[in-house]
């Protein structure tokens, strides 16, 4: 007899799903509010990774600037969303636009994929380091303009950044106000968990089907070898691009979730650091295995939250005071952790099962 | 003019600089095809120790003549330590994982320095101690000052010294056959791991002296100035052609001169849209140019495409 729906897949499956829906909750009762909101950003974090993973697990194409793309997509509902435009050129804008968080999502994907293209089309022929100081190169002009650009023109406010901008609203529901659903009384941060966690679903569902689809093979052959797979007929030049879009796009909107969350954006959010604490999930948690890159995200973006709240606690135990500066010992262990995973398990905590057997078939390059 | 002028020399200091770094890059690149992304941080490292041990001997009343080769000295082997064992326990472990690990280590590497020297140095700045009194001369409306003089003559002494020590010595022709073969080096009774040790330890005595001219220059030095710094001259080690060792001194100069000059005539160019705020902007744009249009560099040899 067939067991039906109640296999025991499925029920560690509804068991799982239970856990993360109920998340939030659990962390409210057993952490306090502080670290939903941490969560919530770890969830960030992973859309962002896993948009990063297209990129360089799938296609091989190392990307050290990727978080302007997240800029681009915060920045473009920060200037569509707030009063920023009505304050800087009031003739054009007199309320200023105030588009809604729905009609910015395909914009500011649009508009990132097209940075995205942008930073592929004049560097299709690197490969490797070369790229990634490219990449890195790109992700800094990016930030110096946004930094810079208040004068004469005031478009991005500067240093200061853009403030007020209006929060996402859901089915007419802001969640900037906490809502009572059935009883259940939902705080904001909560609201916004469950958002984030729609998003990543879509992007964890859209990276599956891709990885399995005849674009995804072709990446990956691009990435293991790029003459072989021109000499299969895989036009690298598009493909390539494509990568680059669809990592930008997923980056953009993870973006606009962003500015929408915080409702502030400053150029300091996206600095190189940020670039390379993405990357760093990809690669710790195993590129281009959906489930390492969601792992090497959840772990890099709690660790450093973990060490800042447990290194002050556990100094005043120790020796009774703060002796070293949290902040420093944080980002110490921080690059002590980066240089022992890759250095024990150099594919990553959770390679993916393709990879590795390439990895291991691999013999000992020469170098030149 | 006078803008011109003053521009050509802060652009010859400033590239002078960026030349002894970047001779770091490429040397290290040269021999491993590995970008050590943490050579900027050994430049702040050998700032900081220079400036440290000059202001202690100092205040201790130890002569300036004495003091201060002394503590160049000192910054030298603690940047050539650093060197050593940066290249020992993040790189060499990894020379043959996939061409990601090395560089995730690097990045550990430099991330682990940046927050030590936080931790050792604090925030703040430190300031460069007043050695001389640096006379400025007037070179057509221009003005150089000794120190300036002194780095530019400094740095082209040790590139030249750099240059017959590659060329002329056996441990050079050892670095020159490790770079073109590994394994064929090593059938020839090279000693490769020792190579590249001294390679590491050789670039990062040169980051010690770039170091304290930086801090010599500008007076000040930061925990965090070697990030900016490490990645423009890497910007002039590709523009010369990595690998390449003259590239990288032409590289580091012109580099230095593009964008002084940026610097000063840009809010001419565009009207004063754009002023020099935008100087580190140049870096990167020529960097992508070059990899664009030149990816060999300019005294680069075509390489092989790395994966």
């Amino acid at each position: 007899m067939k067991s039906g729906r109640f296999t025991k897949k499925n029920g560690l499956f509804v068991l799982q799903l239970g856990a993360v829906l109920l998340l939030p909750f659990i962390t409210d009762a057993l952490l306090g509010r502080g670290w939903v909101r941490i969560v919530d950003f770890a969830m960030l974090y992973i859309m962002l990774a896993l948009g990063l993973n297209i990129v360089v697990g799938y296609a091989g194409l190392l990307d050290l600037g990727y978080i302007a793309f997240f800029a681009v997509g915060a920045y473009c509902f920060a200037l569509t969303g707030s009063p920023h435009l009505a304050l800087a050129f009031p003739q054009l804008f007199p309320a200023g636009l105030h588009l809604s968080f729905w009609q910015v999502v395909p914009l500011s994907a649009l508009l990132a994929g097209g940075f995205g293209v942008l930073l592929g089309a004049p560097t299709l022929r690197l490969r490797g380091d070369y790229l990634a100081i490219v990449t890195l190169g790109f992700g800094e002009i990016i930030r110096i303009f946004l930094n810079n650009l208040n004068a004469p023109i005031n478009l991005t406010n500067g240093p200061q950044g853009i403030s007020l901008i209006d929060p996402i609203a859901v089915a007419g529901v802001s969640l900037n106000a906490g809502e009572e659903i059935l009883g259940i009384t939902f705080p904001s941060v909560h609201l916004y968990f469950y958002l984030f966690l729609a998003f990543t679903a879509l992007v964890i569902f859209v990276s599956h089907r891709l990885e399995k689809s005849r674009i995804g093979r072709a990446w990956m052959a691009i990435r293991e070898d790029e003459i072989a797979a021109t000499a299969m007929g895989i036009n690298t030049r598009n493909l390539k691009l494509l990568a680059f879009a669809m990592g930008a796009m997923f980056g953009g909107v993870s973006g606009t979730l962003f500015a929408g969350f915080q409702g502030f954006v400053s150029p300091e959010s996206f600095s190189l650091m940020e670039s390379v604490m993405v990357l760093c999930m990809v690669v710790l948690g195993g590129m281009g295995n959906i489930r390492g890159v969601i792992l090497g995200g959840v772990l890099l973006a709690l660790l450093p939250e973990i060490l800042r709240h447990g290194i002050v606690p556990l100094q005043q135990a120790l020796f009774g005071r703060t002796v070293i500066d949290p902040e420093g010992l944080r980002m110490l262990l921080f690059g002590t952790a980066l240089i022992a995973v890759m250095l024990y398990r150099p594919a990553g905590l959770w390679p993916s099962r393709v990879r590795r057997s390439e990895l291991e078939a691999d013999e000992p390059e020469s170098t030149i | 003019m006078e803008t011109f002028l003053q521009q050509i020399i802060n652009g010859l200091v400033q590239g002078s600089v960026y030349a002894l770094v970047a001779l770091g890059y490429t040397m290290v690149y040269g021999i491993l095809g590995l970008i050590n992304f943490a050579h900027g941080e050994v430049v702040m490292v050998g700032a900081m120790l220079v400036i440290s041990s000059l202001t202690a001997m100092l205040s201790w009343g130890v002569p300036l003549l004495l003091a201060l080769p002394i503590s160049v000295v000192l910054a030298m082997a603690g940047c050539m330590a650093l060197g050593y064992s940066i290249e020992r326990i993040a790189y060499r472990p990894l020379r043959h994982a996939p061409r990601l690990a090395p560089l995730i280590t690097a990045i550990g590497v430099s991330i682990l320095l940046q927050n030590l020297a936080m931790m050792i140095w604090g925030r703040e700045y430190h300031a460069f101690p007043q050695l001389i009194v640096s006379q400025p001369h007037h070179i057509g409306g221009a003005i150089i000052n000794d120190i300036q003089i002194i780095i530019i003559i400094m740095a082209l002494a040790i590139m030249a010294g750099l240059m017959l020590l590659v060329h002329r010595t056996r441990l050079g022709r050892a670095m020159r056959a490790v770079a073109e073969n590994q394994h064929a080096a090593q059938l020839m009774g090279v000693d490769v791991n020792r190579v590249i040790s001294v390679t590491f330890m050789l670039g990062s005595a040169l980051a010690a002296i770039a170091g304290l001219m930086v801090s010599a220059n500008y007076g000040l030095a930061h925990y965090y100035m070697g990030f900016l710094l490490g990645l423009k001259a890497f910007t002039a080690a590709v523009l010369g052609g990595i690998g390449n060792l003259r590239g990288a001194m032409l590289g580091g100069l012109l580099l230095g001169l593009i964008e002084s000059l940026g610097a000063g005539y840009i809010g001419d160019l565009t009207g004063g849209f754009m002023g020099s705020q935008y100087q580190d902007v140049f870096a990167f744009f020529v960097l992508i140019a070059v990899l664009v249009f030149r990816p060999s560099g300019l005294l680069g040899e075509q390489l092989a495409e790395r994966a």
